[in-house]
C-alpha cells in the first residue's frame, strides 16, 4: 500500500572524502509504503548513501529529509521509528535469539503510539523470521542465514516505519534468499513499512523493489520501475536463427523490425527463430558500460 | 515511562545478563578465576615470609595490595570490553537502538563491577583462610573496603572507558598492558613502596593502583602496620583526593570520547575493522 506522503526526500546530496567526491548530487524520493532498491556496483556510493539517511555519516552538502526529519539533527524519538540492518553484524554472540530481542524491543516501548503498537511480541517476531525453532540457541550458533534474519528481526524490533537494509542477502544460499524475499514482501505488505534496500544483484531489485534506482560513480543514472528502466534504457535484444544450416546470433536493438527484414531477404528458409527480450540485467549492464565509457572520455 | 527511565532499567538488567552469561560459559569462568587462583598461589607462598623487622609477613601486606589491584584492573575490563563491542558492532547497534547507548553504559558499568565482586571474591575468601593478621572482625574495616572499592571503581571506570575509545583495536589494547604492568610493579603491590627509590614512590603516587592498594591495607591491616607505608600513615584524606581526581577527570572526559568515537561508528567503518582483524589473522 503506498501512499502521497513523502517518507524519504534527498535532494542534491553530495558527500566528500578530502578532494573525492563519492556522492554527486543525488536527489530521489520515496512514498510511505514504498520499496526502493539503490542498485549498483560496487563503490558505487550506495552504503555512503544509506548511511547518511541512517544518521550514521555527516553529508557534505545538500538537503535530506527522513520521515520529515533531518537525520544529521535526529532525536532519539526519530531513532525510535527508523529500523537499520546494516552489512556485517557479528554483535551480541552470547546472547539468545529471543532474549535480546525482548532486550532489544524494551527500549521502544515508551515510543508506542495509539497507531503503532511497540515494540514487537518477541515471541511474534521470532515466528515472523522464522526462527521459533532457534528461539532459546546462543546467537553465534546460528548460519548465515538464520543470523541475517535474526538481524532483521531486531532491525523491525521497534515496529520502524521506515526500515534500512544494506546489501541484505550477500552470501545466501537460494533458499535462504527466497525465503528473506517473502520476509520483505511480508513487511511491505502487511506493515505497510517504507523500506529502502542496497543490492548489487538485478534480480533481487526486480523481485524486491516497486520502484528502483541506479547509481553509478556517485551518481543516479536511472530511476523508475523494472519495465520503465528496461523501456528507457534500450537494451538489445538477441535474435537466434539458423540459415542455410549455419546457426546465427545477433543482438539488436529494434528485434521486430530485424526480423521482418530477416524473412524478406531470406522467406522461409530461416528455421529455428528464438528471440530474446532485452532483460534488465542487459538493461543495466549497458546502462553501467554507458555511463563507464562516457566517464572514461570525460 | 521516560525515555531515560526506560534506558536505565534496560541497561541495568543488560548488565545482570551480561553478567550471568560470563558466570556460565567456560572461556570467561577461565578469565574470571585464572588471576584470583593465581594470586592466591603467589599469596600462599608469601604467608610465612616476614617483611624486615615489623612483625608483619610478605603475604598480609600482599593480600589487601592485590584486591586493589584488582580493582584497579577494572579499568582494563572496561576498555577491553569496550574495544571488543566496538569491533564486532555491539556499539553499533547500541547507537541505532533509541536511547541505547545510555543503556549499553549503564550496562557495562554493571557487567564490570559485578564481576569484579566476584573476582574479588574468589580471592578474597580463600585468602583470609591462608594468611594470619588480618583484621576482619570489625565491622570498621569492611566498611573502608567498600568504600575504598566504590571510590576505586568511580575513578577506574570512566577511565577505562577513556582508555577503550582511544585505543580501538584489540592489538592497541595489547600494548596499552605494558605501561599498567609497569605502574602495578612500582604501586607496591606485592612489596611495601616505600623500599623502592623516592623518585619511583612519586610516580607510583600519581595514579589510582597505589592508593587502591593503600586503601586496602588500610582495611584489612591492623594500624601498626601503618608504619611500613609512606609517612608513617594509612593517609585517607590522600586517598580519597587522588581518587577522586581520577574520577572527575574521567567523568569529564569520558562522555567527550565517548560521543565522539560513537559519532564516528557506522556500518562501514565496523566492516572496515573486521576485515583489518580478518587479515591479521589470515597472516
Amino acid at each position: 500500500m503506498t501512499s502521497e506522503r513523502v517518507a524519504l526526500d534527498v535532494e542534491g546530496l553530495r558527500m566528500r572524502y578530502g578532494t573525492t567526491d563519492v556522492l554527486h548530487d543525488v536527489t530521489f524520493h520515496a512514498r510511505h509504503g514504498e520499496v526502493l532498491a539503490l542498485l549498483g556496483p560496487n563503490g558505487a556510493g550506495k552504503t555512503t548513501t544509506i548511511e547518511i539517511l541512517e544518521g550514521f555519516r555527516l553529508r557534505s552538502a545538500g538537503r535530506v529529509s527522513v520521515l520529515g526529519v533531518d537525520p544529521a539533527h535526529a532525536d532519539e524519538r526519530w531513532r525510535a521509528r527508523v529500523g537499520v540492518v546494516l552489512q556485517s553484524w557479528r554483535d551480541h554472540g552470547k546472547w539468545r535469539v529471543r532474549e535480546l530481542l525482548h532486550h532489544l524491543g524494551t527500549y521502544y516501548s515508551c515510543y508506542a503510539t495509539d497507531e503503532v503498537a511497540r515494540p514487537w511480541d518477541p515471541d511474534d517476531l521470532v515466528a515472523a523470521v522464522g526462527l521459533t525453532v532457534q528461539a532459546d540457541q546462543k546467537v553465534r550458533t546460528l548460519s548465515g542465514g538464520q543470523r541475517r534474519r535474526l538481524d532483521v528481526a531486531v532491525g523491525i524490533v521497534g515496529r520502524p516505519e521506515l526500515l534500512f537494509l544494506d546489501e541484505p542477502t550477500t552470501g545466501f544460499d537460494p533458499v535462504a534468499r527466497r525465503e528473506f524475499h517473502e520476509l520483505v514482501h511480508r513487511l511491505a505488505a502487511r506493515d505497510s513499512t517504507t523500506i529502502l534496500l542496497t543490492t548489487h544483484d538485478l534480480d533481487e531489485a526486480e523481485k524486491l523493489a516497486d520502484r528502483i534506482i541506479v547509481l553509478d560513480g556517485g551518481r543516479i543514472v536511472a530511476d523508475g520501475t523494472a519495465e520503465e528502466l528496461a523501456q528507457r534504457i534500450a537494451g538489445e535484444d538477441e535474435v537466434r536463427w539458423t540459415h542455410a544450416g549455419r546457426s546465427h546470433v545477433r543482438h539488436v536493438r529494434e528485434s521486430t523490425r530485424f526480423v521482418h527484414d530477416l524473412f524478406r531477404r531470406h522467406g522461409d528458409a530461416i528455421t529455428d527463430l528464438e528471440v530474446r527480450r532485452a532483460s534488465l540485467e542487459d538493461t543495466y549492464l549497458s546502462l553501467v558500460r554507458r555511463v563507464e565509457a562516457e566517464g572514461a572520455a570525460r | 515511562m521516560n525515555p531515560t527511565a526506560t534506558a536505565l532499567r534496560a541497561g541495568v538488567r543488560r548488565g545482570v545478563i551480561e553478567l550471568r552469561q560470563s558466570l556460565t560459559n567456560g572461556a570467561d569462568l577461565w578469565n574470571h578465576a585464572f588471576w584470583p587462583v593465581l594470586m592466591l598461589v603467589v599469596t600462599y607462598f608469601l604467608r610465612d615470609v616476614s617483611f624486615g623487622r615489623t612483625g608483619f609477613t610478605v603475604g598480609a601486606l600482599a593480600l589487601p595490595g592485590i584486591l586493589g589491584m584488582n580493582a584497579a584492573m577494572a579499568m582494563v575490563t572496561m576498555s577491553q570490553l569496550l574495544t571488543a563491542d566496538r569491533e564486532d558492532g555491539t556499539l553499533l547497534r547500541a547507537k541505532a537502538t533509541p536511547n541505547g547507548m545510555l543503556g549499553y553504559l549503564v550496562g557495562k558499568i554493571v557487567h564490570v563491577s559485578g564481576g569484579l565482586v566476584v573476582d574479588l571474591a574468589i580471592f578474597l575468601v580463600p585468602g583470609l583462610f591462608l594468611v594470619p593478621g588480618l583484621v576482619t572482625g570489625s565491622p570498621d574495616a569492611w566498611l573502608t573496603l567498600a568504600w575504598v572499592l566504590a571510590l576505586g571503581m568511580v575513578a577506574a571506570l570512566p577511565v577505562g572507558a577513556v582508555l577503550g575509545s582511544v585505543f580501538s583495536s584489540a592489538r592497541a589494547q595489547g600494548l596499552l598492558m605494558l605501561p599498567i604492568l609497569g605502574m602495578i610493579a612500582i604501586s607496591g603491590i606485592f612489596y611495601p613502596v616505600t623500599a623502592l627509590p623516592g623518585w619511583v614512590q612519586w610516580v607510583a603516587q600519581v595514579f589510582p593502583v597505589y592508593w587502591l592498594g593503600l586503601g586496602m591495607r588500610s582495611a584489612l591491616l591492623p594500624d601498626a602496620a601503618a608504619a611500613v607505608e609512606i609517612g608513617e600513615s594509612w593517609r585517607h584524606l590522600e586517598t580519597v583526593g587522588v581518587l577522586t581526581a581520577w574520577a572527575v577527570l574521567g567523568l569529564v572526559l569520558a562522555p567527550i570520547v565517548l560521543r565522539r568515537m560513537a559519532r564516528r561508528e557506522s556500518g562501514s567503518s565496523v566492516a572496515r575493522r573486521r576485515e583489518k582483524s580478518l587479515q591479521r589473522a589470515g597472516m
